[in-house]
């Protein structure tokens, strides 16, 4: 046998391996996101039948009456991201443009910390400190809690998206207006911050498509009702507690309310996602 | 930011020494502050509460909590082994499937997939975060769960039954569904990760490659992941700190039993699930003590695996920027 | 943001205005299904008050009635002396209906009737029992073919009044139960996969072929899951019925205490089923005026008229002469 054929043999070898290997990674690619399919599939199968007008508008019927719908829970996840965000979305945004404008503050790596380690608390932990803070003082289980819990989620995502989009905005630009004679403040406010509005916005958004499908905080500090909300200081329902609910029942009705509420979520979510990305692209092209 | 240096005067591009401070500065500067120390304030605050719940359970049990597996709610018993056990099986058993997709996808979208595709596929894996715990959960139980009883256990038990970890009934749920579940759940997030991280490698790293003659499979392997490599392990350190917390897809598919089992057939219960699952629940003060304390333990492991994470990850942005 | 801040105010102001009562509860899951019945009904009664009630175990319900987070529980365990010495003002407990907890199981294509021993029930959940076609099932159930299926056993994952009546009656019948495992709303079960209130073992029951759990006899009748028949202290096997419970109750009648804590479990009835027990509404004696009274009107109600509601949905009525003994206990409430 002669070197060639040696080499021959290698290289034929090495484009096997080559073209294996390329294909498996390809391969890889494609089952990573066949879970998404799959979920968004069975998601909307199942979901579309339970899906009409009363879903949105009327209350969960009890067990062996048909009919009725998650329109309490629809409303109450409204309002507890909506207080969720009234609290975490400026402190998120505070937190971000002084970590971004004021980054050689002594505070600033204190507050880096707390950031990056509040984004890896189990939100269940949250819930926990919901609970102990606000449900056992005020005696009883409320949109209050809930919306704390969720505040604090949202407020590490929102921090985290504010400084990256604002890193971005160059030093000349923040310059220029200090050059004019603008004091820091509004250098920040009107320039800096203003032009990146959407990139916040993204991330607000993100923070809140999150929230909004969050359960595990909400268990033990928002509970859960059969009625529509009454007040900051009472139960309310939401979405995520409801499909739980409902996802672990024996009643078919409660079932087909379970799948048609993960329907909308997971529309909602993913609707916003979406939104978002258009935004953001279009801002780059 | 990673540019910060402890230098303490003020840049002069920054802010010019000659001009007066602004009041409006000063007292934009407060609000800020303000605003912001109050997430340095929640932070300390959980701890401060996690350990004041918890005290009853930390001075009747000390640290033997977390060796032993008693969780005997009758006689007041608790020790949260086999929840810590759980947790480390489930999340380890999630990353060993998630970590090499991910270095696989990562691979494919960065140096195989044509611009447009790899837009979608990236994509469509950053949406499997976007998918809330508790639908994952609901799917779980209707579809997972069912194809692992059916089909997918009772081919493992046939065929690698001689294996500790495929014995047993086919339940459907159990740790290898609740592993699964997860795996899905971590797989977007140690994608990104190593997005980033293959895609610092110079390129001047993968044409030297090429030039000498290697081929596609041979470059990526020698050029982009043999230099990967700490930064594919600090992805996968990001991977666990989000494993160890999940809470509610888990608590739905896990099994929710106290038990240690050496099988990824049978039940099991994580730190995040049996807060979940008891939490309003218990009776006793003890009880309730003890679970706060689990959250408590959860709470500084997710803490220190995060922090590990960010550090690796950190030095590597610095590196790659540089 | 813009789209939802108006709809929050609107939320919030628009329930703030409305003149009802609001009227928060929780606890056993074992009688959910027809407080929720009886909760909705009432509001046709009395469009003025709102009960909401989560079923989160009656562990949960006598701890938060004790946090003071709710304003009346629920239980299917009456609270025990050293609880009931924790609360601020006295509690008090009302019956409300009977209930049987069932053994369900799961075995596809097995018709005909599963008998069950207490001595088998509690071997099944200690884990000595490993295959449907054991000889000791076998024993009991002669002429009838067991598959060689798997045994698998659900139990609550939750601080649960069904798991303290089943648990209560096993510590009765088995020794070995009592000194391994005890009973209480949350035990340490040494077998089997937990699922989160009746709902969630009955949804394990109906997708785990081989399974068998404890459930609530609504949760079995509702879902057509196959329940044992058990054996009773008279020795009858005894399939779980509305007739079979309330004739627990009325051999146990002249035993009932004034505060109505008892157990009637292993009833001694010729044909009483004998895993049954009341569920409580627990109450403090003292607490907003405006929402006890709504609360013992409401009280008033379930224990008369709300009786009829029971049997539609498997609970058993109290006997007439209990019911008007609870009802006389409202006055207490101040």
């Amino acid at each position: 046998m002669t070197f060639q054929d040696v080499y021959a043999k290698l290289d034929a070898r090495r484009t096997i391996v080559n073209r294996l290997m390329l294909g498996l990674l390809g391969l890889a690619s494609l089952v990573a996101i066949l879970p998404l399919v799959f979920v968004l599939y069975y998601v909307v199968h199942r979901g579309i039948q339970g899906l009409n007008l009363s879903f949105f508008t009327q209350l969960p019927k009890p067990v062996g009456e048909t009919g009725g719908g998650l329109g309490n829970a629809v409303l109450g996840t409204l309002v507890l991201v909506g207080l969720g965000s009234a609290v975490g979305v400026p402190i998120g945004i505070a937190s971000g443009v002084f970590l971004s404008e004021f980054k050689r503050s002594r505070f600033a790596p204190w507050l880096r910390s707390a950031v990056e380690l509040l984004a890896g608390v189990p939100s269940i932990i949250l819930g926990i400190f919901a609970y102990a803070v606000l449900v056992v003082p005020l005696h009883g289980f409320s949109a209050a809690a809930g919306a704390l819990a969720l505040a604090i989620i949202l407020i590490p995502t929102v921090a985290k998206t504010t400084e990256e989009v604002l890193k971005l905005v160059p030093d000349h630009i923040r310059e220029a207006g200090l050059g004019l004679g603008l004091p820091r403040w509004k250098v920040i406010l009107r320039i800096v911050v203003y032009g990146s509005r959407s990139g916040i916005l993204t991330g607000v958004m993100l923070g809140v498509a999150r929230i909004s499908g969050e359960s595990a905080p909400l268990l033990f500090t928002a509970l859960n009702s059969q009625y529509w909300p009454r007040g900051l200081l009472a139960p309310i329902s939401s979405l995520p507690v409801q499909i739980y609910t409902y996802a672990i029942s024996p009643f078919d009705d409660w079932t087909q309310l379970a799948w048609t509420g993960s329907m909308v979520l997971v529309l909602f979510v993913l609707v916003a996602n979406l939104l978002m990305r258009a935004i953001l692209g279009g801002k780059k092209a | 930011m990673s540019t910060a240096s402890p230098i303490t005067s003020p840049s002069p591009s920054r802010r010019p020494s000659t001009r007066p401070i602004n009041p409006g500065d000063r007292l934009f500067r407060r609000v800020l502050m303000g605003l912001s120390g109050v997430v340095v304030a929640v932070l300390a605050l959980i701890a401060i509460y996690l350990a004041k719940l918890s005290w009853p359970a930390i001075h009747e049990f000390g640290l033997g909590f977390f060796w032993t597996t008693d969780w005997d709610p009758v006689k007041e018993h608790f020790g949260a082994g086999a929840f810590i056990f759980g947790t480390l099986v489930s999340s380890f058993f999630a990353l060993a499937l998630a970590v090499p997709l991910s270095i696989a996808v990562g691979l494919f979208l960065t140096e195989l997939a044509p611009p447009r595709a790899a837009a979608v596929v990236g994509f469509m894996v950053e949406m499997l975060a976007a998918i809330p715990s508790v639908v994952y959960g609901l799917w779980g139980i209707f579809f997972l769960a069912p194809l692992l009883r059916l089909y997918v256990q009772p081919f493992l038990g046939r065929h690698f039954g001689w294996l500790f970890l495929f014995q047993g009934p086919p339940y459907g749920i159990g740790m290898l569904a609740a592993g699964l579940i997860l795996a899905i759940m971590v797989t977007p997030t140690i994608t990104a990760i190593c997005r980033e991280v293959f895609r610092a490698v110079p390129n001047t790293q993968r044409e030297a490659a090429l030039g000498l003659g290697a081929t596609k499979w041979e470059m990526i392997r020698l050029a982009v992941v043999k230099s990967s490599w700490s930064g594919v392990f600090g992805a996968g350190i990001l991977g666990l700190g989000r494993a160890l917390g999940e809470t509610m897809a888990v608590t739905m598919l896990i099994g929710n039993r106290n038990e240690i089992s050496t099988s990824l057939f049978s039940p099991g219960q994580t730190m995040a699930s049996v807060i979940a699952n008891e939490y309003a629940e218990a009776g006793s003060n003890i009880h309730v003590a003890a679970l706060a304390y689990v959250g408590l333990a959860l709470f500084v492991v997710s803490f220190a695996v995060n922090h590990l994470a960010r550090r690796i990850v950190k030095r590597l942005e610095m590196g790659g920027t540089r | 943001m813009r789209f939802v801040l108006p709809l929050i105010l609107f939320a919030l102001s628009g329930s703030a205005s409305a003149d009802v009562v609001s009227i928060n509860g929780a606890g056993a899951t074992f009688p959910y299904p027809l407080y929720s019945k009886w909760f909705s009904e009432y509001r046709k009664v009395d469009p003025g008050v709102e009960i909401n009630y989560q079923s989160i175990g009656s562990g949960g319900g006598v701890r938060q009635l004790l946090e003071k987070t709710i304003d009346f529980g629920a239980s299917d365990a009456p609270m025990k002396d050293e609880q009931l010495a924790k609360a601020a003002t006295p509690i008090y407990h009302f019956p409300t209906v009977l209930g049987a907890v069932t053994l369900a199981f799961n075995l596809p294509g097995f018709t005909g009737e599963l008998k069950l021993t207490p001595e088998l029930v509690a071997d099944l959940f200690l884990g000595k029992i490993y295959y449907w076609n054991d000889a000791k099932i076998a024993a009991v159930n002669p002429g009838v073919a067991l598959p060689d299926v798997p045994v698998m056993i659900i139990h609550r994952s939750d601080g649960s009044g069904t798991t303290a009546v089943f648990t209560d009656y096993l510590s009765k019948v088995s020794p070995e139960w009592k000194t391994k495992v005890g009973s209480g709303t949350a035990v340490k079960w040494p077998i089997g996969i937990g699922g989160k209130g009746n709902e969630g073992v009955t949804g394990f029951l109906k997708n785990s072929p081989g399974a068998i759990g404890f459930v609530e006899l609504l949760y079995a009748e509702t879902n057509h899951l196959q329940v044992a028949s058990l054996k009773n202290a008279a020795g009858n096997f005894v399939r779980p019925s509305v007739a079979a419970v309330t004739e627990a109750a009325a051999g146990a009648l002249k035993d009932i205490p004034k505060d109505f804590r008892v157990s009637i479990t292993n009833s001694s009835g010729k044909s009483a089923y004998p895993i049954a027990s009341f569920t409580y509404l627990l109450l403090y004696k003292k607490s907003a005026p405006a929402k006890s009274a709504k609360l013992k009107a409401f009280l008033g109600w379930a224990l008369g008229d709300g009786q009829k509601l029971a049997e539609s949905l498997f609970y058993a009525p109290l006997p007439a002469e209990l019911a008007a003994r609870a009802r006389a206990q409202i006055k207490e409430i101040e």
